[in-house]
């Protein structure tokens, strides 16, 4: 691969095979996991945030004397830092005052402004603090609102899901994939419902509101995004926090890939799917690697991390 | 006057939707027990089987972290302010 702009290396993103944590399942059964912490920004993020921004500039309602606004726990401020920067605007993001110190210092790096929400509130109270801050001077900003903007999705059904059918050569049945803004879900889940119907689609969800999966969605008590249908899926799959962290910890270790805690959920949930099928080439999405969150609970922990 | 706790807002179920509830015990353990006993299913989302905070909960005594004091065992007293949050973006405060 080669560019010439960071953002022409966005998407064609690895597809892993995941041999080691799946040796107890039946033998027709396989893994793969798409590794988006391959893109620039390091995120799954890169694709809607480029995505968005492109949008936004052609259709004029970002231009020339606009900021770029928005809330997140992360990974899509980096993506947008980093793309405004390319791209030449100014990003101002909020996010909950707990989130980790580096992934704050990457948003500065990119040249873009944090303001801080209350960390009680979590993501739902950066989605509140962004809308009032816009509310006091709509005409100086604009939000690309991952949470509602149809080309979040649109950059998934573009690329995500002709990405995995070309690198399974058509031979996926299951695809399954966390929920944070639902993007991935609703944009690749479409593009198989509309190409290949016969692959299930399944939503993989924190198991409870009070949950350590960064990034992620419990739907029934958060504010649900406008992009999110829930009668497009198939399913969904709820992950405990705890079962997650210990899958992160089996995939440093058995298959040498350092991810997050929402690969954790993911990798778990495709496990888990993948005990209940005799035949299936099941496809889930790594949102990330695990480099961001060493500082984090995942990593600096209450107890020591279980010794083999 | 008994301590006061913060309640993030996914544990509000517990607590009739309050943000912040108080409870009396002169440990931060002691504490979590007593808001059981009013509201009941919240110590399960904050301790695991063996008691133990689970991983991806953070406590604060007065902004303090627990992890660096006694954990559990660290004292309160009457106008204390203990925070539980949950660790959701990260470690930092």
């Amino acid at each position: 691969m080669r560019g010439d702009s960071i953002a022409d290396l966005v998407g064609r993103t690895p597809l892993l095979r995941l041999r080691q944590i799946t040796q107890d399942l039946p033998a027709g059964v396989r893994i793969w996991a798409k590794l988006e912490g391959f893109n620039p920004g390091g995120s799954v993020k890169d694709r809607p945030a480029l995505h968005m921004l492109k949008a936004g500039l052609a259709s004029g309602k970002l231009r020339e004397g606009k900021t770029v606004i928005d809330s997140t726990s992360g990974n899509t401020g980096i993506a947008l830092a980093l793309y405004g920067a390319v791209l030449g605007v100014p990003v101002e993001l909020v996010l909950p005052a707990n989130v980790s110190r580096e992934r704050r210092q990457i948003i500065h790096a990119y040249g873009a402004k944090t303001i801080d929400s209350d960390p009680m509130e979590g993501s739902d109270g950066a989605i509140r603090l962004c809308r009032e801050i816009i509310a006091k001077n709509p005409e100086r900003y604009f939000k690309p609102d991952q949470y509602f903007n149809p080309v979040n999705p649109l950059a998934h059904y573009e690329t995500t899901g002709p990405e995995i059918w070309e690198q399974t050569q058509g031979k996926i049945t299951h695809f399954c994939a966390t929920i944070g803004t639902s993007g991935t879900i609703m944009g690749t889940g479409r593009f198989f419902k509309e190409h290949a119907p016969h692959v299930k689609v399944l939503a993989i969800e924190p198991d409870d509101a009070f949950h350590g999966l960064e990034g992620l969605k419990h739907m029934a008590s958060s504010i649900v995004p406008g992009i999110y249908h829930e009668s497009d899926l198939d399913g969904k799959i709820p992950a405990p926090t705890e079962e997650a962290y210990d899958m992160v910890y089996r995939l440093g270790r058995d298959e040498g890939i350092l991810v997050g805690q929402s690969s954790g959920a993911a990798a778990w949930a495709a496990l888990e799917l993948g005990k209940t099928l005799e035949k299936a080439e099941i496809v889930t999405v790594f949102p990330d690697f695990g480099d961001k969150y060493l500082s984090t609970n995942l990593w600096a922990g209450w107890q020591d991390i279980p010794k083999r | 006057m008994p301590v006061t706790v913060k309640v993030p807002t996914p544990l509000r179920k517990f607590t009739a939707g309050s943000e912040s509830v108080e409870g009396e015990g002169a440990s931060v353990g002691a504490v979590i027990d007593d808001l059981e006993s009013g509201n009941a299913g919240i110590r399960e989302r904050i301790c695991d089987e063996q008691g133990k905070v689970r991983r991806f909960v953070n406590i604060y005594v007065n902004g303090e972290d627990i992890r660096f004091l006694q954990q559990l065992d660290t004292a309160v007293k009457d106008g204390d302010e203990i925070a539980i949050v949950p660790a959701i973006a990260g470690g930092s405060r």
